[in-house]
């Protein structure tokens, strides 16, 4: 089965529901440190890294140099170099000419719906998916810069939890099936819960660590097994 | 502000390029049995470390409305499945665990 164009539609909803109200706090917090909307927008438009954009908002008002400010964003957005590379397993030939497209729009999200999507990923699917992904990030940007606070904070608050209920609602059916995916996904939360509160790494290494350390011990522990994950 | 632009698109390089270099690097030839299991493992160790332990500081005003929202979407999704629901039911049941308590200061 291959996924359609609409399949990437309906499966951006969760990520579009999640992406706004973040993306309109980034609007209004942009908005608070006297950045003007052109660059605010430019934010979004251009890096598109919801984590990275907010820790750079910080370092702003912190007085931070530019040279500082990249550097974190590289350690912040690494991970996204290990998710591409997953992803690529996935990829078909007929992909292979738009994947300078398809790796702008690798955020955590959009790597976590297509990599656990049933069937032949396809360049169509890839694609709306991202773009409404970019979308929701675009214009949620705008509208919190233009209209701030118009979702009560309770409302915003509870959206909070948004992106989270996706990724565990993605994981479940795959724990459902085996042992595996709970034994990868616990480790990995295990050793990024011990890098994040008992050593002091720089922003972002946890997670890069969690990921490699866990995908190479999973190596050992899934040795004996013959097919892939995939079928 | 000219450094501003210049910051914007500092990140913009330093982000987009670690998401391109392995479209760049793939090739047809298939890859050593090891590295691609290292890689197919990578979206389950991978959504592990976005979920733990972030989850629980969700939404920092009140723990606990994180905590039943998951939760919510656990039970669903082991039950029912699907995506959608999940996420829609997760924010209802932390919207009304915040809604019910008054000590949150809106």
């Amino acid at each position: 089965m291959k996924c359609s164009f609409k399949d990437g539609v309906i499966d951006s909803i969760p990520i579009v529901i999640g992406f706004v109200p973040i993306a309109m706090t980034f609007g209004i917090l942009a908005k608070n440190a006297d950045i003007t909307m052109f660059h605010c927008i430019l934010f979004s438009v251009l890096v598109f890294a919801g984590a990275s954009q907010f820790i750079a908002l910080n370092l702003i008002l912190l007085g931070a140099g530019i040279g500082e400010i990249v550097l974190t964003t590289f350690l912040v957005n690494f991970r996204h170099f290990l998710m591409s590379a997953s992803l690529t397993t996935k990829i078909t030939k007929d992909m292979k000419k738009w994947s300078p497209f398809i790796a702008f729009g690798i955020t955590d999200e959009v790597f976590s719906v297509a990599s656990f999507k049933k069937g032949t990923l396809t360049k169509q699917y890839i694609i709306s998916l991202e773009l409404l992904a970019y979308s929701a990030w675009v214009s949620g940007t705008v509208l919190g810069y233009l209209v701030g606070g118009i979702l009560p904070k309770i409302i915003k608050a509870s959206m909070g939890i948004a992106l989270y209920a996706m990724f565990v609602a993605i994981l479940i059916p795959e724990a459902k099936k085996s042992i595996k995916p709970i034994i990868l996904a616990g480790l990995s939360g295990i050793i990024n819960s011990i890098c994040i509160y008992f050593l002091t790494l720089p922003q972002g290494w946890s997670i890069v660590i969690s990921i490699v350390l866990t995908s190479f011990i999973g190596l050992f522990l899934f040795k004996e097994e013959e097919e892939a994950v995939y079928e | 502000m000219n450094n501003q632009i210049l910051l914007i698109l500092g990140m913009m390089l330093v982000t987009y390029i670690p998401r391109l270099l392995p479209f760049i690097m793939a090739s047809e030839k298939k890859l050593p049995v090891k590295l691609n299991k290292f890689l197919q493992f990578i979206p389950y160790t991978a959504l592990g470390a976005l979920i733990i332990p972030e989850v629980f500081s969700a939404i920092p005003e009140m723990p606990l409305a994180s905590l039943l929202g998951i939760g919510f979407s656990f039970v669903y999704g082991w039950y029912k499945g699907g995506i959608i629901i999940p996420v829609l039911g997760s924010i209802l049941v932390s919207f009304l665990t915040l809604l019910m308590y008054n000590s949150f200061v809106f």
